[in-house]
């Protein structure tokens, strides 16, 4: 009993917390890739790389051009949402008829490109916004703001798109366009325009994450490798495609990321996810809220 | 059918004669990569010439390399029984990924994303393993001493190593050889065609693709262990990794996915590329030779997916065509 004591105390409730902070910011990442998926029907490899591009440019903003961080998070969103279009356009597009694993790949050459990019522009020092938020005291518990803040704009981000994708004509028209591709372009809609908007709204989403991890991590050309295959994983569990399923699986990880790196390295929380993530699998192979066939 | 086979024999003949002509260490040191390598990549183009596209395949690599070393480091046990460990483990890998992949038709998109994370985790494995691992800044197997390098499977001689990997490079052409000539090659197309389809006249759906995938995630592995052998220093990065597995459908896709020599000529292109930025660029080239590889990626699958041999054998082909009606 006391051994029990020992392990459920303060600090697990501290993990547990701090698992939901993060799992905002990953339900904001899950959020973006699955919009791109649903609408579009290709799956961004390099989407955590958009982020730390979008991680970069604030870097830049503030520390070497020092605009204030109020100024420059918009101006991140905006970069990154207009990389997101420029992606769809230039190699989406092409390959739209193409079959689906060859516009994955390709997006696995734009992670290349980006990565690349990074280190040859920017080099491979670990760089930081240099803005050190409070840490929040309660009882005994330490919550830093950064993570609060990323938390509650990773939230209110995500009802911002809420209400886009239900309350505007482009939003029906995407949610629409999700459901039947041949039809709605019969209907006299522009599909073509409408995938420029999802993707920039994807890239919006990563830039708007860029924001915010970039208060709480360093920022590296292989930044993107840490949260990546997370994300990915989110989805898959989620089901690709599925909003709610995302938003729900990307709590689960990152309690379960958070609560093994309590007991362990942080390394080994991300194992702890794949483990959970094979076993989940074969429990409901086509995603946490599919339908029983 | 003679003649290819009088080519084939020739061929070898040269690649055997070829170090006893021309020694030059760094000639030969490039040509044991790119056979090494080539063999990498025909591993994987068996799994994805059957449209079983993996983004895994770093890991099983990282597997092989990791675990031949670490045996042999801690253990005391020669590659030659680490190395079949090793390809076991990065088997056992691959089914434990692949059964409930397979099982329950996780394909496109999802096993594409099921397997990136798989290079992923091994990665990060690696890297928080780092008492044992050496973590990020890599690590190297211990040097034998003389008399044991038969042994140890460390030698200096750069000729030894190409006799290696020139056999370990046919043995790949002989694989993809053997599975082009069996049963388990219309299965897999029929697979890739209709999944639904194959399953309803009889194919074994789940058991043809594990099996595919153990085969591949096998020779991966052994070409990881070599490699480790080889360079006698391997990083997470250099052997595992989300990177590791684009570079290996990089130039497989280049080279051509669908014929024998393809992901060899990929292994040569992307190879020799590498060396000249490397050259051409010093120390500053890190970095763009991965954006050369993205760059070219991008264009050669918008235009050109059938990869450069795939293509010109196409264009061969159906020059031959008309010639033959005439």
């Amino acid at each position: 009993m006391q051994a029990f004591l020992d392990i459920f105390d303060i600090y697990l409730l501290e993990a547990v917390i701090n698992g939901i902070l993060l799992g905002g910011v990953l339900a904001l990442l899950a959020l973006g890739l699955n919009l791109i998926f649903g609408v579009i029907d290709v799956t961004w490899i390099c989407y955590a790389e958009l982020v730390m591009i979008g991680m970069y440019g604030m870097y830049f903003m503030v520390q070497v051009y020092g605009l204030p961080y109020w100024i420059a998070a918009p101006l991140t969103i905006l970069l990154v949402a207009a990389l997101g279009a420029a992606l769809h356009y230039i190699v989406i597009a092409p390959l739209l008829t193409a079959p689906p694993i060859n516009q994955l790949l390709a997006t696995g050459g734009v992670l290349f490109i980006l990565q690349s990019f990074a280190t040859v522009a920017f080099g491979i020092e670990f760089r930081n916004l240099g803005i050190r938020l409070p840490v929040l005291m309660f009882g005994d518990m330490n919550f830093s703001y950064a993570r609060l803040l990323s938390f509650a704009a990773a939230l209110i981000g995500m009802v911002v798109v809420y209400l886009f994708m239900t309350r505007t004509f482009t939003g029906t028209a995407i949610r629409a366009i999700s459901q039947d591709r041949q039809i709605m372009s019969l209907m006299g809609v522009d599909t073509k325009r409408l995938y420029i908007v999802t993707s920039a709204l994807g890239g919006a989403l990563a830039g708007l994450a860029a924001c915010l991890l970039v208060l709480q991590y360093d920022v590296h050309p292989f930044v993107g490798l840490s949260f990546g295959p997370i994300t990915f994983l989110i989805c898959v569990l989620g089901g690709l495609g599925n909003f709610i399923g995302g938003f729900i699986a990307a709590f689960v990880f990152a309690e379960i990321i958070s609560l093994g790196g309590l007991f362990s390295d942080l390394e080994w929380g991300y194992v702890l996810a794949f483990a959970f993530f094979i076993v989940m699998m074969f429990i409901r192979p086509a995603g946490l809220l599919a339908r029983r066939r | 059918m003679k003649t290819s086979r009088a080519v084939w024999i020739a061929g070898i003949a040269a690649a055997i004669a070829l170090p006893f002509v021309h020694r030059d260490p760094y000639h030969l040191h490039i040509l044991v990569l790119i056979l090494i390598w080539s063999f990498a990549y025909t591993s994987w183009s068996i799994m994805g010439r059957f449209g079983l596209v993996s983004l895994g395949h770093g890991g099983f690599m990282g597997v092989g390399a990791y675990v031949t070393a670490l045996l042999w480091n801690h253990l005391g046990m020669s590659p030659w029984l680490g190395i079949p460990l090793a390809m076991a483990a990065a088997a056992l890998l691959a089914v434990v990924v692949g059964y409930p992949c397979f099982r329950f038709r996780i394909t496109g998109h999802y096993f594409v994303l099921v397997t990136l994370a798989l290079s992923g985790i091994v990665l990060q494995v690696i890297t928080a393993t780092r008492d044992y691992t050496g973590g990020s800044l890599g690590y190297t197997p211990d040097r034998a001493t003389s008399g044991r390098q038969l042994l140890a499977l460390q030698f200096d001689d750069k000729v030894i190593w190409y006799f290696i990997a020139l056999s370990i490079w046919l043995l790949g052409l002989l694989i993809w050889r053997w599975i082009d000539h069996s049963m388990g090659r219309y299965a897999m197309e029929a697979i890739s065609e209709d999944e639904d389809a194959a399953a309803a006249v009889g194919v074994n759906v789940t058991a043809e693709k594990l099996k595919i995938t153990v085969i591949s995630a096998l020779m991966t592995a052994l070409a990881g262990a070599l490699y480790c052998q080889y360079q006698m220093f391997i990083s997470p990065d250099t052997v595992s990794g989300i990177s590791v597995s684009l570079q290996m459908a990089f130039a497989a896709i280049v080279g051509g996915l669908y014929v024998s020599f393809g992901p060899t000529i990929g292994a040569v292109i992307t190879i020799l590329l590498a060396e000249t930025l490397r050259i051409g660029f010093g120390t500053n080239a890190v970095g763009w030779d991965n954006l050369v590889y993205g760059v070219l990626l991008v264009l050669f699958i918008i235009f050109l997916p059938k990869g450069i041999l795939g293509s010109v054998i196409e264009k061969l082909k159906t020059q031959r065509k008309p010639s033959l009606k005439s």
